[in-house]
């Protein structure tokens, strides 16, 4: 069987390089793919696009041989093929660039490029060979590199561009790239794509896994879209709009929420002054001051991995900053535990969730308790109950506010762990947000959320905005942040290295600083003005490093 | 004076070189990213089986043999356990040190009808290396010497090597530092554990054998006395740089040979005896505190 709607989609015969007809996986009572029909044509980019628990990661582990479809077949240049691990897969050529990437930080980029496939002179690795391999390859598709580097000291755009070489030494004439630009900077994701393109009109083919539509607009030929298991849309990208795409992965549209920008910003809240963490020779957060103050968020911009989450460890005191002052609603809590920080008005939404945010093996009601299980009505401070907790009123609070944040559970005794990324965050926001602490710090709060949660809980932050409480918001999503904050802070290296207000923010001014120009001049052409996602279609960044 | 020293540098090299077969082996284990606590035991089986070994085919180099073989047999416990069926290394390992200390008192009862020692009239020691007798500074060191000991030094080089430049020895560094992306690259982690874990018993096969028809000719009941342990530690010492480990081991020798100086001199034998073992807890406590110092911030 033929897919008729991938021909009737590209309109020319151009032979497929895969073909994947009626692939259906299922785990337990869960299906994750049903009858999904993907055609990948030879030379292009291909976007598979869906939330999160849609089944692209499925599709793809069964492509790349790490899963075995339940039915259906897989057609590798138009012959069936049964992969029983990824090395079938790599040897029909196929490779697989994973989100979390998959190296050797002790060694150098060429002995992680060459991994398993050594050549070899008189039983000995042969590094020259190896090192001109790299170079090779390297200047052939654009991807810059020192074969001589010792890959955990490379940037993130780096060690990705590694992983590629990793795939096209086995000679992979078809490239699974999976959310690729999640840890990138914007000016790496622009030469991601430019390799991309590179490689797809080299004759590679490039499937592209993602949930960023203006991405998808930006670099894609081909999209096929699912949604809960299933193929909703196929397009070719000329004739996609995001919101066609939208519709496709959500069924719904989707209201984007936006900061109105109105109201004042009340006294201040939360104050910075000076803090640097860690090591002062080599220091995790620099020198550091910012102020939040009440009905109002403050977003912190940047690259994962450049500050910001000790920056907010010191604040919470999980790590005690190494000199510099802390002050929540005019109190010094620098020196203070967090359990009194936490008394004195701190709410925090941890990055990670299940590891830091929940106890994933207790239930929805006892996380919704931790941290308040020591004042009324769950605990008591004093008299006879003092030490106690009323399982009663737990489970009551827990049921009222699950009604009230829209979580999808079975019941307030359902282990939080068994719940959707989304629905877990609920939570966790339902806890910080419901005992009336006025400053709040909220670390990748929509990380791992699907489209539709990111939605309820942005709205959650500006009713508490709105309702006179200061926000901390980090985020490696710059449209995020232009939604939400009412100013973005930069974080480079540990240091703040720029400062927005709304007004002046766009992505490109943001994407500079991000990416350490010394300063992320001004952007006076409309061009540079990109509109935040997910109704955004911009072309890919302006290049940084031409500011003056 | 100068023989003084350079007699000291040969006890040294006597207390270290069963250490450094031992902690060769840990440290290959934790290139395989197996945490082995059994050298202890393999170490013990090893001396059993050299001084066994050497009793019954009445020549010493047979003796090593037998110890390299059996241990290496003995290892496939911990090998085929831990990398096969994915069972817990410390678990097993814990076993087999119990295991090898309980069956070698008990083969002792049984097979040579003795408990304590064993040290029959005739039984072959490794010969030592008399012909360098009178090579200036090698000969006061290397003289009375069993062939072993630079062989240690010769091995630890070698291995360091195949490490670094074979396809091999690149991968089973892979598999250590990064099992899920080995696999993906098609090398087949469980059975690189698995031989690692092996050839490590050979060598403590051979730390066994040097201890117990070297450095003495006897089988005594526990002879390790925590060497394994030292060995483990000197593991954890060079975290992950097997070249390292002669420096480390011969520190821990020096410490031994210097208590058996200090129990010359007239010092008390229960203070002197736990010399190395203090030296190791220092030694420990102090990388752990340049450790945590040294760590960036991470929250």
């Amino acid at each position: 069987m033929t897919s008729p709607s991938a021909a009737a989609v590209t309109g020319e015969p151009s032979a497929p390089a895969v073909e994947l007809v009626g692939i259906g996986k299922r785990f337990g009572a869960v299906v994750a793919n049903d009858g999904v029909d993907l055609v990948l044509r030879r030379g292009s980019v291909h976007a598979v696009m869906g939330e999160n628990g849609a089944g692209k990661s499925t599709l793809m582990s069964m492509l790349f041989g790490l899963l075995k479809p339940d039915s259906g077949e897989i057609r590798v240049d138009g012959a069936p093929v049964q992969f029983d691990g990824p090395l079938d897969a790599i040897a029909a050529g196929l490779g697989m660039v994973h989100q979390h990437f998959r190296l050797f930080d002790s060694m150098t980029v060429a002995d992680n490029v060459v991994y398993g496939a050594e050549p070899t002179k008189g039983g000995l690795i042969d590094r020259r060979a190896a090192a001109a391999r790299v170079r090779e390859l390297s200047e052939r598709y654009g991807l810059e590199t020192e074969p001589t580097a010792v890959v955990g000291s490379l940037s993130a755009g780096a060690r990705q561009r590694v992983e590629i070489l990793k795939a096209l030494h086995r000679d992979a004439r078809i490239l699974i790239l999976d959310e690729p630009t999640a840890v990138l900077t914007p000016s790496e994701v622009t030469s991601l794509f430019t390799v991309i393109r590179r490689a797809a009109d080299a004759g590679t083919t490039v499937v592209l896994v993602t949930h960023k539509i203006h991405e998808v607009l930006a670099v894609s030929d081909e999209v096929t879209v699912l949604r809960d298991g299933r193929v909703t849309g196929r397009f070719a990208t000329s004739e996609a709009t995001s919101a066609s795409l939208v519709h496709a992965m959500t069924g719904r549209e989707i209201d984007e929420v936006r900061n109105p920008g109105t109201g004042t910003p009340g006294a201040v809240a939360l104050e910075v002054e000076h803090v640097t963490v860690g090591d002062p020779r080599t220091p995790a957060v620099h020198d550091v001051s910012l102020a939040v103050h009440r009905g109002e968020i403050v977003g912190v911009a940047g690259v994962s991995g450049n500050g910001q989450h000790e920056l907010v460890a010191a604040v919470l005191g999980t790590v005690q900053a190494s000199s510099g002052r802390i002050r929540l609603l005019g109190e010094e809590v620098g020196s203070r535990s967090v359990r009194d920080r936490r008394a004195a008005g701190l709410a925090v939404i941890p990055e990670d969730r299940r590891g830091e945010g929940t106890a994933v093996t207790l239930s929805v009601a006892e996380n919704v308790t931790l941290g308040h299980h020591r004042t009324a009505p769950i605990g008591a401070s004093k008299g006879l109950r003092r030490g106690w907790m009323s399982i009663r009123a737990e489970r009551a609070r827990a049921r009222e506010l699950i009604a009230d944040y829209d979580v999808r559970t079975s019941g307030e005794q359902q282990p939080i762990g068994a719940l959707s990324g989304g629905n877990a965050q609920k939570v966790v926001i339902a806890r910080e947000l419901s005992h009336g602490a006025p400053v709040l710090i909220a670390e990748q709060p929509t990380q791992g959320v699907d489209v539709g949660a990111i939605e309820s809980i942005h709205q959650r932050l500006l009713d508490y905005r709105a309702g006179g409480g200061a926000v901390l918001l980090v985020s490696h999503e710059i449209s995020e942040l232009l939604a939400l904050a009412d100013r973005i802070l930069v974080m480079y290296s540990g240091r703040v290295v720029a400062e927005f207000t709304a007004a002046e923010a766009t992505t490109a001014r943001i994407g500079a600083a991000m990416a350490g120009a010394a300063e992320a001049a001004p952007a006076p052409d409309a061009a540079a003005a990109v509109a935040p996602a997910p109704t955004d279609t911009p072309a890919p960044e302006p290049e940084t490093d031409r500011t003056p | 004076m100068q023989i003084f020293e350079l007699s000291f540098v040969a006890a040294v090299l006597l207390a270290a070189t069963p250490i450094l077969y031992a902690a060769l082996a840990g440290a290959i284990s934790a290139q395989v990213g197996v945490f082995n606590i059994a050298l202890e035991g393999q170490m013990l089986w090893g001396a059993f089986a050299a001084v066994a070994g050497s009793y019954y085919t009445g020549s010493a180099w047979g003796g090593v043999l037998v110890a390299l073989l059996s241990t290496a047999l003995f290892a496939v416990i911990l090998a085929v356990g831990s990398a096969r069926w994915k069972a817990d290394p410390i678990i097993i390992a814990i076993g087999t040190n119990l295991l090898a200390l309980g069956l070698t008192g008990f083969l002792l009862r049984v097979l040579f009808d003795v408990s304590g020692s064993f040290s029959p009239r005739g039984l072959e020691g490794l010969p030592k290396m008399a012909f360098l007798a009178d090579v200036p500074v090698i000969g006061p060191i290397f003289a009375g010497q069993t062939l072993l000991v630079p062989l240690a030094f010769v091995v630890i080089v070698a291995v360091g090597l195949w490490l670094k430049a074979t396809p091999a020895g690149l991968r089973l560094r892979g598999v250590g530092e990064h099992p899920e992306a080995a696999a993906s690259l098609g090398v087949n982690v469980p059975s690189f554990q698995m031989w690692a874990t092996i050839v490590g018993g050979a060598l403590c096969g051979i730390a066994g054998a040097q201890l117990a028809l070297g450095n003495v000719t006897v089988f005594t009941e526990n002879m390790t006395a925590g060497r394994g342990w030292i060995a483990v530690a000197a593991v954890m010492l060079v975290a992950g740089r097997p070249l390292w480990l002669p420096l480390a081991c011969l520190g821990f020798g020096a410490a031994e040979a210097l208590g058996f100086r200090l129990q010359g001199i007239g010092a008390p034998q229960q203070l002197t005896d736990a010399a190395p073992y203090a030296i190791t807890l220092v030694v420990l406590v102090l990388t752990r505190i340049r450790f945590a110092r040294s760590r960036k911030v991470s929250v």
